[in-house]
């Protein structure tokens, strides 16, 4: 137990590295420069350079590389070199509990609607309601996510009028304010994801609705919903958990599409707009963060199937 | 034993039709029969032979729907059940009728203790409390004799060896008292060693408890001695149908003479060439005309090709001995062998 957390540890400090170092080498390829972003276009290249100097980017790029791992592992995540110049600590506990709460919203609606779905459409496999939702969700996946929430605001805020339209209500100021205004955006992740959801889902359940043991239940006098849920769904659900797994982590990092629709200050908005300045200290605190997301919900997800498939359990202690 | 007129099950003219891509599949096509209280009847016939969907159907477990039509009627203690709603069907099933699955591999869900089999079963058609269920489960598994009964309520499927299995299947059928059980090539599975205790569990179970068993089996030696009567299968119809004693004494039917030889004699010398039945059972997407065991019929004649043979009541021949009302015979052959063409190899256990 101890050595099987000694070495997930090592290797999520491997993969921290890894991202950072990946992440630092790919924005020093990228234009945006810090110096443009904070004097504005216009001035003299001398005056460009001296801040450069300033900033520090002028040193190699290990050495500032260098410097930046030694300041996180201190507990430092830099400043924005941009302004405002804050911590980008603070920078990212601002952005964080944004995206967060839109990913976990999302996944929790895209399950709400796909679960019931692929079972019904599992149940009558090949038939109308199965063809329905397999059409239903295939369009939905091939449509751009941008168009959906453009879809979604044009009949519910503006032409009925059902959600707001004005800024983010921070969770803090007030649940119900925060849920209006969280709802849209969640719902256009959650149709995406349910899409998937559901087709990944319909398919291993028609595989396992065909397994003896679920003709055994019927000959017991098991209903179908309770075969479904009982019998059906725990050994149906391995893709889709660790679809579900992946997903917490992509959410968090690249809803940006969906944030800008929204006019949401969530992790996507803070990493693309710090990236097209050069802003690197806050692009690899955010990435850092994001990345830890990602290792720790999948871990979370490996540990479930354990619970999922009891005949894995002794194979993994 | 009581011995109430009415059968516990009738079967009349029970066809079961799968459609498919190649065309209708007639896997049971036209097959009566009746099993007493108490009886035991066994159905027996090569792989494909319709033996397992005519179980299945018989329980209602296959029914009319969107590919499948079944017609005729199964009477069950006087239920109709394919006339019942699907509903009041499942009720039936777990008090009625219990199924034993084949393969105990994959009859059991992998992700399901042992004990949550059990009492789920027995909760969702007895009226009784989680520790009620729990104390009958215990009991359950004891009278199928697993030791340890309490902990391996607590155990998954996959810890259990393959026996043990069967033997939690077996008690999941048993679990609502059933009047009928359908054991459904219970042992074909397992290990031979362990086959014959499946074997002899049931034989005691069902005598124990009078219950009515249909065993479905391709192995005419597990029917021998545990059946009272036996009805041979061959491409979805019934060709011979007997007390199980006659029948192995003195077949009737080419194909239940050609089963039989087929049977490897523990005392047949060394290196003596198995006798098999040539060919396979017929595609029953498009099933021979006239007799479909003609084509594999070693003793064939030019009119077996022609028309379908009836199946049809046997007069009782002097060699065996018992009353002629209760012979009970019946054969669907144009031309029924003699028995005194064929010496039933092993007397009369078949085996």
């Amino acid at each position: 137990m101890l050595r099987r957390l000694l070495i997930s540890t090592l290797e999520l400090v491997a993969v921290l590295f890894l991202v950072s170092l990946g992440v630092f080498l790919l924005l020093s390829l990228v234009p945006g420069d810090p110096a443009v972003a904070l004097l504005g276009e216009g001035r003299t290249p001398q005056e460009y350079e001296a801040m450069r100097e300033q900033l520090g980017l002028n040193q190699p790029l290990l050495s500032r590389y260098g410097d930046w791992l030694g300041g996180v592992l201190t507990g430092d995540l830099g400043t924005s070199l941009v302004p405002p110049q804050t911590e980008v600590l603070d920078r990212i506990l601002s952005a964080l509990p944004v995206s967060l709460e839109l990913a976990v919203l999302g996944l929790v609606m895209a399950l709400v609607i796909a679960l019931p779905l692929a079972m019904w459409s599992a149940y009558h496999q090949g038939g109308r309601a199965d063809r329905v939702i397999s059409a239903a969700t295939f369009g939905l996946l091939s449509m751009p996510s941008f168009l959906l929430g453009i879809v979604l605001i044009a009949v519910l805020v503006n032409a009925l009028g059902i959600f707001p339209r004005n800024e983010w209500v921070r969770l803090g100021d007030g649940i119900g304010g925060n849920l209006q205004h969280a709802f849209l955006p969640a719902l256009t992740i959650a149709l995406m994801e349910a899409a998937m959801f559901t087709r990944i889902l319909r398919n291993d359940l028609v595989t396992t609705l065909n397994e003896d043991y679920i003709l055994a239940a019927r000959a017991r006098g098991m209903s179908p919903l309770r075969i479904m849920v009982s019998d059906a769904l725990r050994p149906s659900s391995f893709s889709l958990v660790t679809i579900l797994g992946l997903s917490i982590g992509r959410l968090v990092g690249s809803t940006v599409i969906v944030e800008y629709l929204f006019a949401l200050p969530g992790m996507g908005k803070l990493v693309i707009d710090a990236a097209n300045q050069g802003n690197y200290p806050v692009v690899q605190g955010a990435v850092l963060v994001i990345a830890l997301i990602y290792v720790a919900s999948n871990r979370l997800i490996d540990g479930s199937y354990g619970y999922l498939d009891p005949r894995t359990r002794r194979a993994r202690a | 034993m009581t011995a109430p007129t009415t059968p516990l099950l009738v079967v009349d003219d029970l066809r079961t039709v799968f459609h498919t891509a190649r065309g209708a599949v007639r896997a049971v096509d036209g097959v009566s029969f009746t099993v007493a209280r108490g009886e035991t009847l066994g159905l027996v016939g090569e792989s494909g032979s319709g033996k397992s969907v005519l179980g299945r159907t018989v329980m209602g477990l296959i029914a009319t729907g969107a590919t499948t039509t079944v017609t005729g009627s199964v009477l069950l203690d006087g239920q109709d059940v394919h006339g019942l709603s699907r509903g009041r069907r499942r009720r039936l099933w777990g008090p009625e009728v219990a199924m034993v699955f084949q393969d105990p591999m994959t009859s059991l869900n992998p992700v399901k203790r042992v004990g949550t089999h059990l009492t789920e079963t027995l909760r969702r058609h007895l009226d009784c409390s989680r520790a009620e269920a729990r104390d009958r489960a215990v009991d359950l598994l004891r009278q199928v004799g697993i030791p340890e009964p309490a902990r391996r309520l607590r155990q998954y499927p996959h810890e259990l060896s393959g026996g043990m299995r069967q033997r939690v299947v077996i008690a999941i059928a048993l679990a609502c008292d059933p009047r009928l059980l359908i054991a459904d090539e219970p042992t074909t599975a397992l290990d031979v060693t362990v086959q014959q205790q499946i074997l002899d569990l049931l034989g005691s179970l069902v005598e124990e408890r009078s219950m009515a068993m249909v065993l479905v089996s391709h192995d005419l030696g597990a029917v021998a001695g545990r059946t009272d009567r036996v009805q041979v299968m061959y491409a979805g119809r019934t060709v011979e149908s007997g007390r199980t004693r006659d029948v192995f004494a003195a077949p009737r039917h080419p194909y239940t003479e050609a089963l039989l030889a087929s049977i490897p004699q523990l005392d047949a010398p060394p290196h003596t060439v198995l006798r098999a039945i040539e060919g396979t059972p017929p595609d029953m997407a498009r099933p021979p005309a006239g007799c479909r065991f003609a084509p594999r019929c070693a003793v064939r004649h030019d009119d077996c090709a022609g028309a379908m043979p009836a199946l049809v009541p046997l007069s009782m021949p002097l060699s065996v001995g018992s009353p002629a009302a209760s012979y009970d015979r019946e054969v669907a052959c144009h031309h029924p062998t003699t028995s005194a063409a064929f010496a039933a190899p092993g007397g009369p256990d078949g085996r």
